[in-house]
């Protein structure tokens, strides 16, 4: 029996929306099994908080410093590297089922691969692409040019128009909101959940694995894009939970005063975005103003939310019982994760941006290994980042991961793993400039701020992560942490990777 | 807030001279032969409809085509612009090279993007295009 590997990916997904992290709303029992029988990682860190970055780490191991996509809406270079191509040359089948993003989808010239394949069939052009030789590609919704959208316009054309547009008549993220709370990117979707893409995603790749011969090698990423914004899971499935009674997180103090007092004492950005006066990346709808959320908005989303969680976790569910009927189940390495998190109400905030913190940045990861391997369960405390999974497969597949890749092989136990992670933040977008370096490391997340629009590059944010694990407290200008600090910034500068030259060009907004 | 418009720039520098680059991209009816994602053009006049490879329509109305000053103005009319102007400028750097500029102006804001966005890989195609047939 060859070896199996399922590479699950979520979008935007909090390290605390699974219940093996202490997730208290949303029932993930088939992930919690996961934990149980393998490594769960407590501090998983993205090396980007914005999608196509950091999916383009996942693939290619790489910072994006290197890789080049720099930020959203900038294509990851055709000749980037692909841990997929390392394992479909050694002999593996290899698929990509849901969403990819390595490209852009604001794509009117249809320049991108993954958007022209979609208009034409399920096999890149050249038999394989970025490694994957079968694609079918979704995002959030009935909008765009993927698989999904096409499918549903072609199937069920009716349930189009269920579903939250994701942007406004100017085309930018939505503001416009709805359900009970009328908190954004929020609707009642009377979608049937048959129809709904987390559903679609796992039929695709069961569909894909019923293809397979017994006897092959396989890589499948299945990659769903809930539980990332809008929130509009089927209404059928919000009877799970009653959002009246959903509690609102540590990290969103009911005071107003509270939470601007927090806020304030970081870099400036923060209080401008919240106050509404810049919004400095595309990703945050440009009309909110965070200052208006309101505690049941906190409390509809983060049910919504939990919601979306339960259903990918129930896919996945369905996914595993497809390799366990094919007899597969005990070759098969599962690692769980995410691109990056989501702010869920903390300080007062939604959605994502230039802010590194652990509501962005921790992460759930979960490696089991093939039972067949006999690795004993663990959990890991240090630092881990997503530019470690593609060595971590390389592994797995039993090659020997290239010099290219700049992480490391997962621990499987206590005591190794990197040093240090780092993750960094740039977006040059209709005159704001800004640019972030973080790193983490024991126990410690410091931000330095590279000179923009909006930071002349003194500022900076330090977190102490056991005595402050909601990052309320910023102690960069607290004397008696200069010492730490200057040997963290130190530490941050001198490990910088290396950048791709020319740096490529922003081509879309997403 | 963003801005309701925005106007975003891409520029490459051609190793061959500024005439020789204009004689294409003064061309209204060349530019799918350099602009990614073109695959049809018919020009009539000041109009001009180009059809993407999404099978997109876009009429477009040119607006200056400057041999003298090698600048060369167009507006898109869709029901997703309000207002748009991009503009071409082949700038003659007097050493036998020349730089090319795409400026797109747009409203929405996140038009100007998109165009540019595509403007700058159709300028890498041309300048490839270009000197390799120099």
């Amino acid at each position: 029996m060859g070896r199996k590997i399922l590479l699950v990916t979520t979008d935007q997904q909090r390290y605390d929306t699974l219940g093996c992290n202490g997730g208290i709303l949303a029932r993930t029992p088939v992930a919690d099994r996961l934990a149980e029988q393998g490594i769960r990682y407590e501090r998983a860190v993205p090396q980007s908080v914005v999608c196509m970055p950091s999916r383009s780490t996942i693939l290619t191991g790489q910072h994006p410093a290197t890789h080049g996509v720099w930020m959203n809406g900038v294509p990851l270079p055709a000749d980037a590297p692909s841990f997929a191509e390392l394992l479909r040359t050694a002999g593996y089948r290899t698929a990509l089922v849901g969403k990819s993003h390595f490209e852009p989808f604001f794509d009117p010239f249809m320049r991108f691969p993954d958007n022209a394949l979609s208009a034409r069939g399920t096999t890149p052009a050249g038999g394989s692409h970025r490694g994957f030789e079968h694609m079918e590609l979704a995002t959030h919704g009935a909008q765009g040019l993927l698989h999904y959208s096409r499918w549903l316009r072609s199937e069920h054309p009716e349930a189009v128009s269920m579903f939250y547009p994701t942007v406004d008549r100017e085309l930018r993220v939505n503001a416009a909101g709805g359900g009970d709370t009328g908190a954004p990117q929020v609707q009642a979707n009377p979608v049937p959940r048959e129809w709904y893409h987390t559903d679609w995603v796992a039929d695709r790749t069961i569909a894909w694995l019923e293809s397979l011969d017994a006897g092959e090698d396989w890589f499948c990423w299945m990659s769903f894009p809930d539980p990332h914004h809008p929130w509009d899971p089927p209404q059928s499935e919000m009877t799970r939970i009653d959002w009246r009674h959903v509690p609102l997180p540590d990290g969103f103090p009911e005071s107003r005063l509270q939470r601007e007092t927090i806020i304030d004492a970081k870099p400036r950005h923060w209080r401008l975005w919240y106050e509404g006066s810049l919004v400095s990346n595309y990703e945050a709808p440009a009309e909110w103003v965070p200052a208006s959320l309101t505690a049941d908005q906190v409390r509809e989303v983060n049910a919504r939310n939990a919601v979306e969680c339960e259903l990918i976790d129930e896919a996945l569910g369905r996914v595993l019982g497809a390799v366990s009927a094919r007899g597969w189940a005990d070759d098969l390495d599962v690692i769980f994760t995410t691109d990056h998190g989501e702010f869920q109400g903390d300080f007062g905030l939604l959605f994502k941006g230039p802010y590194h913190v652990d509501a962005l940045m921790r992460l759930p990861l979960i490696w089991r290994p093939a039972p067949s391997r006999r690795i004993p369960p663990a959990v890991v405390d240090s630092p881990v980042g997503l530019i470690d999974v593609a060595p971590t497969i390389c592994e797995v597949a039993g090659l020997e991961p290239p010099g290219w890749m700049q992480g490391q092989a997962l621990p499987t136990g206590v005591g190794a793993g990197p040093e240090r992670v780092l993750t960094a933040w740039d977006s040059e977008l209709f005159g704001v400039a800004v640019h972030l370096r973080t790193i983490t490391r024991d126990g410690w997340v410091c931000t330095t701020y590279l000179p923009g629009t909006v930071h002349d590059g003194r500022e900076g944010e330090l977190y102490d992560l056991a005595d402050d694990p909601l990052q309320q407290v910023n102690l960069w200008d607290d004397p008696a942490r200069r010492s730490i600090r200057d040997d963290l910034v130190t530490d941050l500068l001198d490990a910088q990777p290396p950048s791709r030259r020319p740096r490529p060009d922003l081509e879309a907004p997403v | 807030m963003t801005p309701r418009r925005a106007s975003v720039r891409r520029e490459v520098r051609i190793a061959r001279p500024a005439d020789v680059v204009w004689s294409l991209v003064g061309d209204p009816a060349r530019v799918a032969e350099w602009f990614p994602g073109i695959e049809k053009v018919t020009v009539d006049g000041d109009s001009r409809t180009v059809t993407t490879a999404a099978g997109l329509p876009l009429q477009e109305q040119i607006v200056t085509n400057d041999p003298l000053q090698r600048r060369f103005q167009y507006r898109l009319s869709t029901p997703a612009i309000r207002d748009h102007l991009s503009t071409l400028d082949v700038f003659d750097l007097g050493d036998g090279t020349c730089l090319v500029s795409y400026a797109a102006d747009a409203e929405p804001a996140t038009m100007a993007l998109v165009i540019a966005g595509a403007a700058g890989a159709a300028l890498q195609q041309l300048r490839s295009l270009v000197e390799s047939a120099g």
